[in-house]
């Protein structure tokens, strides 16, 4: 007679071989399939991660809403910060497929206990903030969440298609904002050629550290999460820019950028990787006035979530009780 | 430099290729300011008179104060949804302002950006309940649920003006404005029926807000010609269909109208530029950027 716990073992083991060949074929994983637990973990870190960070980052942009300076543009930027509001809701829904619940994550994020993107820690004192944004955060965003609409994880592979389709939007409306800028006048210039300087390099940083200094992303890769390693990525972003550049007339403030022909990739200098670590032990300019917003419109509309649940509870009674 | 506009979003990624993307190609060809004001093709490109300029000006200004206040929302809503939703509000009512602001511009050759960026506070003519501050949560559904029960009963009537591009404006707003009440009604059930907190909130809201309704049904001279010409509906002509169902939400949510209360001084007088102490930081706020640059294009 086999004991049970043999009987979990082989079908642990049957389960396990079902898995493996989906990875192999490059198919789905669904809700419903096993996978093993450390894939689910780090399904659940990155897509809450990744749903942080479209909540936290509508932050510096809704900075200019109320100051937009025409109402086209406050038009589409309203639209944008929506959007990243939508994308944070399917994201959520999709690591709750992963059997966490949204209070939970919110919890983490308030506390301090889970990561957002780097990037929105940085502050948006200018209008051109809003141009460099789109350019270059989207723009580095759309290059690493491109390769995610494959993701083996169903739910958050088809998330990110349409997160995808409305990113490639939100970075032309930057790219717009500061063509219109480079070619207003002198102090439009400046202004734009200012928030290049200071987007470039933390956009750059967005791919993560060098490919030998990146400890998850040998299993990311292997489990079809990750498609592309953080250097290729971050290789392939600069070849977009050059050329956008040049047509914007902005200047990348890296003296070092040039195509090396021989290697068939762009030689550039050294990003500076202690600034990066500090912005992610929370030591950037915004981490404490990122959260700090976050926590205080979640405390204090409590009372109105609240008043939903007991309202809804009540009209289910007054439903129970008709019936 | 080149004033062309790269291929940027034609295809994500397309110099150098990220490999083939399984969902297609994702285009940003569609972007949505596909008709960007409404009524433009109806009224082909005729100028607004005088009255009527005046009229969508005040109608304009309405919509532009109360998206400037909604906008506030965005990030410091009690749930995501709701900033969602009273971000979708807010760009609704800045569509319905830049078509009506636009439309009061051709009369003598403002743009939407010369009224709404450099016209100073006595020089803007919304009602006084649109420049209220948001409050709490509270506040701003109790704001909403009179303004969006006004806009709908406005909007209607305004889609049988004889004015083409009013009637434009309006049947596109009316759908709009129809949505902003359910959503405004909805929240109103449940804080009014969901706690003791919520419910003293939405008591005391309902309270501080009920004195700017009258306002929003004063007839005054201009509207009383645009009224004769079949271009605008008589503003107290609303007051009763607007009573008829504010009584109808209210019965549901156990409230009652406040009535009889001597709330002011003096009444509103947006349409005559006279406001409240809460517009001219709205404006200073909103037009401070565009003032510092003028004459630039963004």
């Amino acid at each position: 007679m086999t004991a049970p716990a043999d009987l979990t073992v082989v079908e642990n083991e049957a389960a396990q071989a079902r898995f493996d060949d989906l990875i192999a074929q490059d198919s789905r994983i669904e809700p419903r399939d096993w996978m093993p637990d450390a894939y689910r973990k780090t399904l659940i870190r990155q897509i809450s991660q990744h749903a942080h960070s479209e909540i936290i980052g509508m932050q510096p942009e809704s900075n200019w809403i109320s100051r937009a300076p025409s109402l086209k543009r406050k038009a589409i930027l309203m639209a944008k910060v929506q959007d990243e509001a939508g994308h944070g809701l399917y994201l959520y829904s999709a690591a709750q497929t992963l059997g966490i619940g949204r209070e939970e994550m919110t919890q983490q994020l308030i506390e301090g206990r889970a990561r957002y993107s780097s990037i929105f820690n940085y502050t948006t004192p200018t209008w051109a903030d809003m141009g460099a944004i789109g350019w270059l955060v989207d723009g580095a965003a759309i290059c690493n969440q491109v390769p995610l609409c494959r993701a083996s994880y169903g739910p958050y592979g088809r998330a990110m298609v349409r997160i995808c389709k409305e990113e490639s939007f939100h970075q032309r409306q930057g790219f717009e904002i500061l063509l219109e800028l480079m070619q207003g006048t002198e102090a439009q210039r400046e202004m734009a050629q200012d928030a290049v300087n200071r987007w470039y390099w933390p956009s750059l940083m967005m791919f993560g550290p060098p490919d030998d200094e990146s400890p998850n992303s040998a299993q990311s890769m292997a489990w079809n999460i990750k498609r592309f390693s953080n250097d290729d990525l971050r290789q392939r972003f600069v070849g977009m820019l050059v050329p956008q550049a040049e047509v914007l007339g902005v200047t990348l403030p890296d003296p070092n950028l040039a195509w090396n022909e021989a290697e068939q990739r762009y030689d550039m200098s050294e990003i500076d990787w202690h600034e990066f670590h500090e912005v992610l032990a929370g030591r950037g300019p915004a981490n404490a006035e990122r959260l700090r917003r976050r926590r205080e419109a979640h405390e204090e509309g409590a009372w109105v979530r609240e008043a939903a649940a007991e309202y809804a509870r009540k009209q289910a009674a007054k439903a129970a009780a008709a019936a | 430099m080149s004033g062309e506009t790269p291929d940027l979003g034609g295809r994500v990624g397309a110099e150098p290729r990220i490999e083939t993307d399984p969902h297609g190609d994702v285009t940003v060809d569609r972007v949505a300011l596909a008709e960007e004001f409404a009524g433009e093709a109806a009224g082909a490109g005729h100028a607004a008179s005088a009255d009527v300029a005046a009229y969508a000006l005040g109608l304009g200004d309405d919509a532009l104060v109360l998206a400037q206040r909604l906008g506030d929302w965005i990030t410091r809503a009690p749930e995501l949804e709701e900033d969602v939703a009273l971000g979708n509000i807010a760009l609704d009512l800045l569509g319905h302002a830049r078509s009506l602001l636009h439309y009061a511009g051709t009369h003598d050759g403002r743009s939407e950006d010369d009224l709404a960026y450099f016209r100073d506070e006595p020089e803007f003519r919304n009602a006084w309940l649109f420049e209220q501050p948001n409050g709490d949560f509270a506040h701003t559904i109790a704001r909403q649920l009179v303004a969006s029960t006004y806009l709908v009963e406005l909007y209607r009537r305004v889609e049988a003006s004889t004015d083409a591009t009013l009637a434009a404006i309006a049947a596109k707003a009316s759908k709009e404005v129809d949505y902003h009440r359910d959503h405004a009604i909805q929240w109103t059930l449940r804080l009014a029926g969901g706690t003791d907190e919520s419910r003293r909130r939405m008591l005391r809201a309902v309270e501080q807000t009920w004195p700017y309704v009258d306002e929003l049904f004063r007839d005054d001279e201009v509207v009383a010609r645009l009224v004769d010409e079949g271009i605008a509906p008589r503003p107290s002509s609303l007051r009763e269909p607007f009573d008829a169902v504010i009584d109808q939400v209210f019965a549901e949510a156990d409230l009652a109208r406040p009535e009889g209360r001597t709330a002011f001084v003096v009444d509103g007088r947006g349409r005559e530029g006279k406001h409240t102490e809460h517009l001219g930081p709205l404006l200073a706020e909103m037009q401070v950027l565009a003032r510092a640059h003028p004459g630039a294009s963004w």
